[in-house]
């Protein structure tokens, strides 16, 4: 064999990186920069689908050695099941995106220059594959760090808004928090690893043959469980998502929600379940909890929200904490030596990456062809769109279906096997445990009824209904290549959805590495057609036979309406006998969300405001009424603002040594001198 | 020459170091600090050429020559042309009063020789003594960066700093090994140039080169 997926993973990067000398030839010919670049990115992401397909399939571990590096501290590369999964999972969602972009990116054209978002386009890319292919702290954290510049400047492309530079400044002080967090962990482990004595422990295989007493491993992980928590957005650290996905390029969303924060979750699954491996079981729930509070508290507030793409971006904190759950349960398992189970939830969890990262790939290119469409990212400004974009109408519905957990699709598998490794947790011996995982699964029901809720409404507000913009644009569908990227995401998703154990028995080397055990076997009891985790009696499902039970209702419900003439009758809006009916009156995305902002109003820093604006005679009868509704997330509040206005209190403290004067300067340094002498000698 | 001789002289020229940094904390002409630097410059260079005499390092010779050249003749010509040039004030503005100043000055070179008490008695040199008043002199520049207002009168304690070190250099090892000790003077060199080109800029900035002046650069309140 000429060439082993390591090849073809680095040939990616390589290709990913040579479009910085490619973009520049085509300055003067925008159109075709477009067409060449993001066609280029397709097929270099491919390549990575296709290394990352061959390793988890095959189960191999490759390393190699690159001459690059710092003297004597080389980078090392890795190509093993798990990174192998992530980066099918990066390959494929950019791949899509990529044929999705030749479409999308031309309408900047003309706008402003395309070829900085082409460049810092491919950049992210391969930064995100590098991060899963290094094997040492050192080339890791270049590589998170350049990932996380090159989406800094795609945040930063449309700069002339003043919201955009403040939401690309919040996402570059926290990535660079968690960054040094990241840092700070890697120190602490390559140390131990070497005893202090030399830097030859900065390889993650160093650190995976030594032994880290208990004290330093829980320093180690909660500082990096807390770096990747701020790149992942998990409650609280999530205030950077809600900002940066909705004012980047759509692209750039997706790929943003749907890949990024998971190089987060890689590096979680990394420092636990691969470097560190022996762990007591409360990290495991400290992880679990982090995972429930963020899954309820996404939902909770992606359904306040009435721009669509903020609305998406907080479904990603939401299903972070699914994802979370997942390895949170999979680390209490694996610490009670309970691997079977272990490999269950690590299986749910890493299936719900891939799954998040096709539906919320597919959904952010949706709101980007809606953005495209109507230049409007206020749901409670649009409406019926259904019957000008029929195809992004029918894809967004696959997307919503699927993060609702609803099946056929995929989004169901996965939450379904995270509730089955719940239901094994009464056999956990610690009592503390067992409170807490009844608990946690009504959670996880909670949240999956909370985003059926959040997607009726982003759908129902943004596709039926009638326009009730002020102004009415005219709207067409969008291109073909656009169609064409998220007709490929939602295949993917049914998938995934109907398929589920060919899914898993492929990604079975993956528990096999991180946790010694496996639910192919008896996952697949009953062969592809029905999944059985755990076993068969306890619970089954096929994803194929609900598949084709919809499919024979939806036709049976068509056919009936269809072939009778008449059954299906037009007419006009009842009115109520009120006549002045306009599109306004609509229920709309603050009214749907009402119940639940009553219900939960504690958890939320609401403002609501009704005024009463040109009084007429009397105050029954008011020509005009005002309503304000601001909806904050409480995170600023709590958390944020004493931090930000402790430190300029400190600022100002410390600013007070800074007088102007030269003297003064002199003499800070005479008096040091001194006492250094008077102390030191 | 015997050695009891020599170890006279040096003391009487380090006597003599110290007096003239006692007599620039004094001073409140320009041109009569100028002078006494450029006499100070005079005192380093004779001693250092006899303890290479003395020694028999004759790479001293060089340093002495070097030392001659630059801060006996080329940093005080300078020094006066810009002064020259720039129409500065020939009174020395202080920001303590000169007697003050005169005892901490004092009190920095009882400091300096309990500082170096323990190493006079472990050294062997001919120039173990000259230590305490090398120290006395580092420090006694730096008090006149600290307690004058005008930027030329900041330079020259800069370089009578400078001076101080050179002092220990000698006295405490021999001297430093000839490439570091041209790479100083040229550092010394280059520092004043540059100090000089400030210097006019400060002075077309502000119309004055009162070092309190750049307190305005602070940030705002």
């Amino acid at each position: 064999m000429i060439f082993s997926p390591l090849d073809l993973a680095s040939l990616s990067v390589l290709l990913f990186l040579l479009q910085v000398l490619l973009a520049p030839l085509f300055r003067k010919n925008e159109r075709a920069m477009v067409h060449i670049c993001f066609s280029l990115a397709a097929a270099a992401s491919l390549l990575a689908v296709a290394a990352g397909i061959w390793t988890v399939e095959n189960g191999t571990t490759e390393k190699a050695i690159l001459v690059l590096g710092l003297p004597d501290l080389p980078f090392h590369l890795r190509l093993d099941p798990l990174s192998g999964f992530f980066l099918t999972t990066i390959g494929l969602l950019a791949f899509y995106v990529s044929v999705y972009s030749i479409g999308y990116v031309r309408g900047f054209i003309g706008q402003r220059p395309v070829m900085r978002l082409v460049i810092f386009y491919s950049f992210f890319i391969a930064g995100m594959l590098m991060v899963v292919l290094a094997d040492d702290a050192l080339f890791f954290l270049i590589s998170w760090e350049f990932m996380a510049a090159a989406s800094y400047f795609l945040v930063m492309y449309e700069d002339e808004k003043a919201e955009n530079k403040r939401a690309a400044f919040l996402y570059l002080v926290i990535a660079h928090i968690g960054a040094v967090a990241i840092l700070l962990s890697f120190g602490v482990m390559a140390g131990l690893a070497t005893d202090f004595k030399d830097f030859s422990g900065y390889t993650f295989d160093a650190m995976r043959a030594s032994q880290f007493p208990v004290e330093w491993a829980t320093a180690a992980f909660f500082l990096s469980f807390f770096g990747f928590a701020a790149k992942a957005g998990i409650v609280p650290l999530h205030v950077w998502l809600p900002e940066a996905h909705p004012v980047a390029p759509s692209n750039i969303s997706a790929l943003m929600s749907g890949v990024m924060l998971k190089t987060a979750i890689y590096g979680i699954i990394r420092v636990t379940l691969d470097i560190i491996k022996v762990f007591p079981w409360w990290w495991g729930a400290v992880v679990l909890v982090f995972g429930l509070v963020s899954a309820v508290m996404g939902v909770l507030y992606a359904l306040m929200q009435h721009d669509l793409k903020r609305l998406l971006a907080y479904h990603s904190v939401e299903n972070i904490g699914i994802i979370l759950i997942g390895i949170g349960l999979s680390m209490v398992f694996m610490s009670f030596q309970m691997p079977l189970i272990a490999a269950l939830a690590l299986t749910a969890g890493v299936y719900h990456t891939m799954n998040h990262a096709m539906f919320k790939g597919l959904l952010f290119m949706g709101a980007g062809a809606v953005l495209h469409a109507t230049h409007e990212r206020n749901m409670e400004e649009m409406g019926g769109l259904i019957h000008k974009m029929p195809w992004t109408a029918a894809l967004f519905l696959i997307g919503c279906v699927s993060i609702s957990a609803l099946p056929p699709f995929n989004g169901f598998v996965s939450e379904w096997l995270t509730f089955q490794a719940f239901l094994l947790s009464p056999s956990l011996p610690a009592p503390i445990l067992k409170l807490l995982m009844p608990i946690g699964a009504a959670i996880l029901a909670l949240t999956g009824a909370l985003a059926a809720a959040c997607f009726v409404k982003a759908f129902g507000v943004t596709f039926l209904g009638r326009w009730r913009g002020h102004h009415k644009p005219t709207i067409q569908e969008v291109n073909w290549p656009m169609r064409i990227g998220m007709m490929m995401a939602a295949a993917t998703c049914l998938l995934l959805g109907i398929l589920p154990t060919l899914f898993i028995g492929w990604m079975d080397t993956i528990p096999v590495q991180l946790v010694g055990s496996t639910i192919s076997a008896s996952a697949g009891t009953y062969g592809w057609l029905w999944l059985t985790p755990v076993a068969p009696e306890r619970a089954s499902y096929s994803g194929i036979i609900v598949f084709l039970g919809i499919l024979a209702v939806v036709a049976a419900a068509y056919i009936m309406l269809h072939v009778k003439p008449g059954a299906i009758r037009r007419g006009h809006v009842w009115d109520c006998g009120f006549e002045k009916l306009t599109e306004r009156m609509q229920y709309n995305a603050t009214s749907f969300s009402m119940p639940i902002r009553r219900i939960f109003g504690y958890l939320f820093n609401i403002k609501e405001q009704v005024d009463l604006a040109q009084q007429s005679a009397h105050s029954a009868f008011p020509k005009r009424l005002n309503y304000y509704l601001k909806v904050r997330d409480r995170a600023w509040g709590w958390l944020y603002k004493p931090i930000a206005e402790a430190s300029f209190w400190l600022s100002r403290k410390v600013g007070m040594l800074q007088q102007g004067r030269i003297q003064t300067y002199l003499i800070y340094s005479f008096i040091t001198i001194i006492l250094l002498l008077v102390f030191v000698i | 020459m015997d050695i009891q001789t020599t170890a006279q002289i040096i003391n009487f020229l380090a006597a003599m170091v110290l007096l003239t940094a006692f007599g620039m904390l004094v001073q409140r002409r320009i041109y009569g600090l100028i002078h006494l630097f450029a006499w100070q410059g005079l005192f380093l260079s004779v001693s250092t050429a006899i303890v290479g005499y003395a020694a028999g390092r004759h790479h001293l010779y060089i340093s002495s020559v070097l030392t001659l050249a630059l801060k006996v003749i080329l940093l005080p010509y300078i020094l006066n042309a810009l002064i020259h040039k720039l129409k500065i004030r020939k009174e020395i503005e202080t920001v303590v009063n000169v007697p003050l100043t005169m005892l901490i000055g004092i009190a920095l070179v009882i400091f300096s020789y309990s500082l170096t008490a323990p190493v006079r008695e472990m050294s062997t040199l001919v120039t173990r003594s000259i230590l305490a008043i090398a120290l006395a002199t580092v420090m006694i520049g730096l008090l006149m960066m600290i307690t004058r207002r005008h930027a030329v009168t900041q330079i020259i304690g800069f370089l009578a700093m400078e001076n101080g070190l050179f002092f220990a250099a000698t006295s405490a090892t021999y001297g430093m090994p000839l490439v570091v000790e041209l790479g100083v003077a040229i550092d010394v060199l280059i520092a004043a140039f540059i100090f000089g080109i400030f210097f006019f800029h400060i002075n077309t900035t502000f119309d004055s080169l009162d070092v309190e002046q750049m307190a305005r650069l602070k940030e705002g309140e």
